[in-house]
């Protein structure tokens, strides 16, 4: 697998640092991703996986080193220099969250109709068969059957909850996608379906995904490339396969081997 | 100058209302957005209008002539009440007439009678808050402000639509002031919410419990939140009032009888009366 070359990274953080107390959850961190790209962000819990997705979007704010995102346009803009306003509106048009927990990113209380509808309506949508129409082919897209578009989340098993996640982000079609542990807390079957939607909605869409996720597997089928972190830092970086059949560095030699083992 | 001796003038000392004042001046130059003020103990128990009377309290003079509604009339017994405090304690003349009032207080209604330049609405406002059932986070609602990120506020009215096939709200319909700030026109009927737009009135609103003080200047643009394909409709009572025969009032439904037996009236008094009186005259 290679990554669609473009000549500019969608995203580009360099020497982040992050502490807890005594904790370094971030210790000189650098990454990029390209438009298009998959990368996947694997290690121990613990080893500050999810700290580095939240400050790479900008929710949480870095001690030390800076992030760079680039928008449509081919500005680039330093994350901690763009105010509030303007993240929130990077969050709901050309970027995107999919939290593990589905109640971290859905609205329970909203129907799904409502919930995909939330980022049209925040950026202006104010056309109620429009936004109903876009609705309806998101749940389509995400195999829910649309007439469920009036229901609650609540009524929605968990898979179905994550696919509804998944249609209330990329409504906006943004051009990246933060996700922490997407599959995490379903069962394997209802894993590997959600992994094959994720698969083909982000080659239809020419997404860009920050992939954190425990299952070398799901690491495998998805991301083009792979950062190994332990204790706030990145071990070992490299394209999946060569990573995955040829570690270098004997944690990612464990990680492999034990997956293999398991 | 005091009407009774004991009493400052309009009952608040001069330091509260030079502090409401400045409130009210920052509410007009930004409007629609909550200024916080320092409400006082008043000597009605909040829910009474307290917000509504400081803030009257604190613009009312000597030349003013006051009117008092509740629900659109000016007879019930808060209505009175708050009349005869304001006659009491700023010798004020008051008056049930909207075209005859430069000051009119209200709970839950706009006068039907058109205001006019130099009129001045003063709201009773219990909840100031547009997004409060929406968002219970009080800091996250007033990032929603400062942000004008009002997106949340729509799910609201798409889910009332596919619900019900129209938005259910026909109490406290939320309306954009001057196309920025999200807000909450106090319980009035959704009916009255276009009388608000646009308005040669100075609309002022007062939140007591809540401490929040709020306004509509003359003439601003106050339009009620709805889709394009499902515009925003104020709706009444399909009937004439049983007693002046409007069919453009709002109406409230009055029963007559123990056998089911009802009637729609007027729920602006002075408005019906004043027909009722002109049609006398014209017999
Ligand atoms: N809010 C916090 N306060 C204190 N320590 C924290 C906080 N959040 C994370 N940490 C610590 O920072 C380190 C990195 O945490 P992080 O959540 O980023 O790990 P992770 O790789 O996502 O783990 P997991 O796989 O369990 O989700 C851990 O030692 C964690 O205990
Ligand atoms: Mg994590
Ligand atoms: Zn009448």
């Amino acid at each position: 697998m290679s990554a669609p070359g473009m000549n500019a990274p969608l995203l580009e953080a360099s020497d982040l640092a992050l502490r807890y107390g005594a904790v370094p959850a971030l210790d000189g961190v650098s990454l990029a991703i390209w438009p298009g790209e998959v990368v996947a962000i694997v290690g121990e819990s613990g080893s500050g996986k999810t700290t580095l997705l939240r400050v790479l979007s900008g929710l949480l704010p870095p001690d030390a080193g800076s992030v760079l995102y680039r928008d449509p346009e081919g500005t680039a803009q330093r994350l901690e220099a763009m105010g509030e306003a303007a993240l929130r509106r990077l969050h709901r048009t050309d970027w995107g969250f999919v939290h593990q927990n589905p109640r971290d990113g859905l609205r329970l209380g909203v129907s799904a109709g409502g919930n995909i509808g939330e980022r049209l309506m925040a950026t202006g949508a104010r056309h109620y068969g429009s936004i109903r129409e876009a609705a309806t082919a998101w749940l389509r897209r995400v195999e829910i059957d649309p007439a469920r578009i009036d229901a609650l989340p609540r009524t929605f098993s968990g898979g179905m909850q994550q696919r509804l996640q998944i249609a209330r982000t990329l409504v906006t079609h943004p051009r990246l996608v933060f996700m922490d542990e997407p599959t995490g807390g379903l069962d394997v079957s209802v894993q590997a379906r959600l992994l094959d939607l994720i698969r083909a909605l982000v080659a239809d869409l020419g997404l860009a995904v920050l992939l954190v996720t425990h299952d070398i597997a799901a690491a495998r089928l998805l991301a083009h490339r792979i950062l190994v972190m332990r204790h706030g830092r990145v071990v070992e970086e490299g394209l999946t396969d060569r990573v995955l059949d040829d570690p270098q560095h004997a944690y990612t030699q464990l990680l492999v081997a034990s997956v293999l083992a398991a | 100058m005091s009407a009774t001796t004991g009493y400052n003038f309009g009952y608040l000392d001069e330091d509260t209302k030079r502090m409401i004042r400045r409130a009210l001046l920052k509410a007009v130059a930004i409007p629609g957005h909550q200024v916080p003020f320092g409400s006082r103990e008043m000597p009605l128990p909040y829910g009474w209008g307290t917000g509504g009377i400081q803030v009257t309290a604190s613009v009312i003079g000597p030349a003013d002539r006051l009117k008092v509604i509740d629900q659109g009339a000016d007879d019930t017994t808060n209505a009175v009440s708050i009349r005869r405090f304001f006659a009491r304690v700023a010798g004020v003349e008051t008056t049930e007439r909207t075209a005859e009032a430069s000051i009119i207080q209200t709970r839950h209604r706009i006068p039907e009678t058109p205001l006019r330049e130099g009129q001045i609405l003063v709201y009773q406002v219990p909840m100031p808050e547009p997004l409060f059932r929406l968002e219970p986070r009080v800091a996250e609602t007033k990032r929603m402000h400062a942000l004008a990120d009002y997106g949340l506020m729509h799910v609201k009215l798409y889910e009332d639509i596919a619900r019900h096939g129209h938005v259910a709200i026909s109490y406290n319909y939320p309306v954009m002031v001057n196309g920025r700030y999200l807000m909450s026109p106090s319980p009035i009927p959704a009916f009255d919410n276009p009388k608000m737009h646009r308005n040669p009135a100075l609309q002022l609103f007062g939140a007591g419990r809540e401490k929040r003080i709020y306004a509509v200047p003359p003439y601003t643009e106050v339009r009620s939140l709805d889709f394009e394909d499902h515009p925003f409709e104020p709706v009444r009572a399909r009937a004439g009032c049983a007693l002046c025969g409007s069919r453009e009032s709002y109406l409230d439904e009055v029963v007559t009888d123990d056998a089911g037996g009802r009637i729609f009236v007027c729920s602006d008094t002075d408005y019906c009366q004043s027909r009722q009186a002109r049609q006398e005259a014209a017999e």
